[in-house]
């Protein structure tokens, strides 16, 4: 198969549907190359190559008979295992999850079925999304394919992994706090974060439900765009999902960035210590200039409080979501002399450090007599922070800042320090809080040859705005067909 | 000795009589095998999310409407965090701080004495599952999760109320109107309407409250006034003998006849509420408030003032008559037939109506929550009356014509006809009977004679017998009189 694996979504689909090539034979050398990579990379949990052959044949009988074939027809995909997949092991990359086969499907997963797309497997992932390295996964830890002993970022560090290897062209993550676009950015990926309603949370295992949206990654801004297509919309068992139209995300590719106000956080890009992110996003707003965008200056004066806003708030929700992993319905039970005693054994095992950490934090944060002071007094800096954007977007039509503040940082460099951990997310968490959407895209490569992120943020639901300027950032960077090193 | 005056405010949970769950769409039926009324959503699978039932939303208005409640334009579903095994996402959706309904008020009447009852707020909260509780050394605890996810509102009273009696008036008075607007179907046994109560005594004249119990588990009105009694006497005996209450949960046990202490105030859950980040804010526009209050039915209070004064009933009867809402419909169904059969006025109608349903229909009727099974339909019943007002049987052969109905089910027109009950109205065929009657008996004639006028007592008891009541008793009189002059 010519490309392989490197083609592109848009081109396994137009030789699927002219004949060319079957989806089982292409969906057969993604599971070959997965299974062969993975105990490198360990960016699956579960490869359902029985499930994926099947798609696939379907979709080729489709083709056989003549039927309608839809967007992502005989394209392979890669699913974080945070998202529910019907009859596959669905494990949130947690013990008390551990063996857990959930009987539907996620809007997303259904979503992805109807556009003809082969599922591949579920992806590697912080327990319970919760971490920003994939170091807190309770089975393995995700490799970066450009460096193996840097971290692929997290949480949705197999989704990011996975594509940037070429174990499958497209990617679903989920994105909390800088979910799918932190890892992109290590990976050398397009990721974007929906606005909040945009895409439906019906099936994605929450961690912090007012923040959680799930996010197309690909290896190019149009085909996220395209996955952003089939996933997104409105879907009546979400209560939060936003009744409106679906934007035309792929077309909006081709649009240019002329007369595009870009809103540079100046002090935020002053401010980067490391000097290969900083020339990287200097580029990259050059690039967007000469291809016609304006740059404007705009501040964030309560960004700097996101990172303490987003840890009151995100495990407040966490504590609440994660208290049904009981023991008493399904998943791991360990029993106890009685009935708290089994609560106590079941939790105290089937969760990782990290994610009691967090039910800490969040049980704490909304107790009697610190609510008010902690909960309550975060709900109001994230409104500050939401009218930090609403007075940006009046001087510019999307916001750029990096996506992390250094590349890449090797495993195990920030594990025995959470509170650096969590300092990675800074600058994806304000978007998050503030409901709005935000992609991820290379703009560069570090002088040690890891990729470097740019991260753009539009108003709610110009998504659109997203994907034309982030094409014009991918154009600029030159970075499309540079593929990780580290691979063999 | 110190005199004390109770004071109590009573937490009402009613579940709502919506098709189906509040969050999900599995039915709310009763009775149903153990966990077949489920789906991800009421078991908390992982990634399954509430969506709420506009239905459960719009009866709640309903009941904040009957109650005079002020109803929030934007309320706010919150999670009560606990654990429990009943519980399955470790939280309950209930509402805290934005509740549906504001304040209100129901009107009692205690020993003739009325009193305003004030209503704190009514919000919308999901039911938990069945804990079934096995027994023996080796039993085992399963879970029914069919109930879980029910629609419930939680009525919260002002702690208004000052004595036993009150707090009963006040549940049937709210039980009542709930079943009348169809929001709730008042079946105790079933559990769909349970009461906890907050009881606390203060000395009399003193403006600050007492420390008040939590009384859970007094699912029964036999109980509530036992309950709350007791209650009142255990505090006082606290107090009386130097001793303070403490502030606890506790709860009735029927069999010991007496209140015991489940957890202290130390023990109480922190249930950390926060807003539902799930669910966006409940928002009732004017508008739908207003269709809303002009589609809720009669109220019982209403509709009683309303049949004293156009139906002619007594209070007693009104009462009586509007015991159940498919009575009630039962009752005005009848009388609207009878007075278009009959041609009768309202009042007069009515009343007759009334008499007989609470005489003949009313022990044939059995009722099951807000289901009633009637012997025969009200239209039957006007029919029945009718054929009385149109002289054709009288009021007791129609006590007969009914035994009748009730048996075989058949019309009571068929029934006069097959058992020939119709009355002889024909005068000729009185006269003959009379005069045979007067022929046989010369002694009795005699008396007559004689000014002993109320002999006629006497022929007119043969002529009805002899015609097996079907006499008209108003034509036997005349011929008998017009008959015994003649002699």
């Amino acid at each position: 198969m010519s490309g392989f694996p490197w083609q592109s979504a848009f081109e396994i689909r137009e030789r699927v549907a002219a004949g060319s090539v079957s989806a089982v034979d292409v969906t057969r050398a993604y599971l070959a190359r997965a299974e062969a990579l993975n105990p490198t990379l360990a960016c699956f949990l579960t490869i359902d190559h029985e499930g994926a052959l099947a798609a696939a044949a379907q979709v080729d009988r489709k083709r056989a008979a003549g039927e309608a074939l839809g967007p992502l027809a005989g394209v392979p995909v890669a699913v974080k295992d945070n998202l529910c997949t019907r009859g596959v092991r669905t494990t949130c990359a947690s013990k008390i999850l551990g063996e857990y086969i959930p009987p539907y499907d996620a809007h997303v997963v259904e979503a992805l079925r109807a556009s003809g797309a082969v599922l591949l497997g579920k992806t590697n992932l912080d327990e319970f999304a919760m971490g920003s390295s994939n170091e807190n996964s309770a089975f393995a830890h995700v490799h970066n394919p450009w460096a193996l002993d840097r971290a692929p970022g997290g949480s949705s560090g197999g989704s990011a992994a996975a594509t940037a290897a070429g174990l499958a062209p497209l990617a679903l993550g989920s994105d909390t706090g800088g979910s799918v676009r932190q890892p992109a950015a290590f990976c050398g990926i397009t990721a974007i974060k929906p606005t909040y309603g945009r895409v439906s949370r019906y099936g994605l295992v929450a961690f912090a439900s007012s923040l959680d949206q799930v996010g197309p990654m690909a290896r190019s801004v149009r085909e996220a765009s395209q996955l952003l297509e089939v996933v997104a919309g409105h879907d009546r068992r979400d209560a939060t999902s936003a009744e409106r139209d679906t934007g035309n995300y792929l077309a909006a590719c081709d649009r240019g960035v002329k007369g595009l106000r870009v809103g540079v956080v100046r002090d935020l890009i002053e401010g980067l210590q490391d000097a290969d992110v900083r020339a990287s996003v200097e580029s990259a707003l050059a690039a967007l200039e000469q291809q016609g965008a304006i740059l404007v200056d705009v501040a964030l004066p309560h960004a700097q409080h996101a990172v303490s806003v987003y840890y009151l708030i995100a495990t407040a929700e966490a504590s609440s979501n994660l208290a049904r992993f009981d023991g008493i319905r399904y998943g791991l039970r360990v029993q106890g002399k009685d009935l708290t005693e089994t609560y106590t054994n079941t939790r105290a095992e089937g969760f990782g450090p990290e994610v009691r950490r967090r039910i800490m934090l969040g049980t704490y944060a909304l107790s009697a007599g610190y609510y008010d002071a902690f909960y309550l007094k975060a709900q109001r800096v994230r409104t500050l922070i939401r009218r930090d954007y609403d007075a940006a977007f009046e001087r510019c039509d999307v916001v750029c800042t990096p996506t992390t503040p250094t590349p890449a940082f090797a495993l195990g460099e920030k594990t025995s320090d959470p509170l650096e951990m969590y300092l990675a997310d800074i600058f994806t968490l304000p978007p998050s809080l503030a409901g709005l959407p935000a992609i991820s895209t290379p703009s560069g490569l570090s002088a040690g040859g890891l990729p470097v992120g740019l991260q753009l943020v539009a108003p709610p639901f110009e998504e659109e705005i997203l994907c034309s300027a982030s094409q014009a950032v991918e154009d600029g960077s030159g970075l499309l067909s540079t593929h990780p090193t580290a691979l063999p | 000795m110190t005199a004390y005056e109770p004071v109590i405010g009573l937490e009402v949970h009613a579940q709502m009589r919506s098709r189906t769950k509040l969050f999900c769409g599995c039915p709310t039926e009763y009775g149903a095998p153990p966990n077949e009324h489920t789906c991800p959503v009421c078991l908390a699978l992982p990634g399954a999310l509430p969506v709420p039932n506009e239905k459960a939303i719009e009866l709640a208005v309903q009941a904040g409407l009957a109650l005079e409640c002020e109803v929030a334009p934007h309320s706010v579903f919150a999670r009560k965090n606990y654990f429990y095994p009943d519980l399955p996402k470790g939280y309950q959706i209930s509402q805290f701080e934005l509740p549906l309904n504001g304040a209100g008020h129901l009107d009692i009447e205690v020993d003739g004495e009325p009193k305003r009852i004030g209503i704190t707020r009514i919000h919308v909260e999901e039911d938990a599952a069945k804990n079934i509780h096995g027994s023996g050394s080796t039993a085992v605890t399963v879970v029914d999760f069919n109930r879980g996810g029910t629609p419930l509102i939680e009525i919260v009273s002002d702690p208004d109320l000052r004595s036993s009696e009150e707090a009963e008036a006040y549940l049937r008075k709210l039980r009542d109107l709930l079943m009348f607007i169809g929001v709730n179907d008042g079946n105790l046994e079933e559990g769909s309407f349970r009461c906890d109560a907050n009881v606390s005594i203060r000395p009399v004249g003193q403006e600050e409250f007492g420390t008040r119990a939590e009384l859970k588990n007094i699912n029964s009105f036999r109980f509530v006034k036992k309950a709350i009694d007791h209650e009142i006497a255990r505090q006082e005996g606290v107090l009386q003998s130097g001793g303070t209450v403490v502030q606890e949960t506790r709860t009735w046990s029927e069999a010991q006849g007496k209140t015991i202490s489940m957890r202290s105030k130390e023990e109480a859950h922190d249930y950390r509420y926060f807003p539902d980040p799930d669910l966006p804010p409940v928002v009732v526009a004017e508008e739908r408030i207003e269709t809303l209050r002009a589609a809720l039915p009669e109220l019982p209070e209403a509709k009683r003032a309303r049949w004293q004064k156009e139906l002619g009933l007594t209070e007693y009867d009104a009462g009586v008559l509007s015991g159940h809402p498919e009575i009630a419909k039962y009752f005005e169904e009848a009388t609207q037939a009878f007075v278009d059969q009959s041609g009768a006025k309202a009042k007069a109608a009515g009343k007759k109506v009334g008499n007989f349903i609470q005489a003949e229909v009313l022990r044939h009727v059995t009722t099951d929550g807000l289901e009633a099974l009637f012997p025969v339909a009200p239209t039957a019943v006007a029919e029945l009356l009718a054929c009385v007002e149109d002289g054709t049987i009288n009021g007791k052969i129609a006590k007969t014509v009914f035994a009748s109905m009730v048996e075989t089910g058949t019309g009571p027109k068929v029934i006069i006809e097959q058992q020939g009950l119709a009355q002889v109205t024909d005068t000729g065929a009185i006269e003959a009977e009379v005069s045979r009657i007067l022929e046989a008996s010369p002694a009795q004639v005699a008396q007559y004679k004689d000014g002993k006028t109320n002999v006629i007592g006497y022929f007119v008891g043969q002529v009805m017998k002899a015609t097996k009541g079907a006499a008209n008793p108003k034509a036997v009189n005349e011929v008998l009189r017009r008959l015994l002059d003649e002699r």
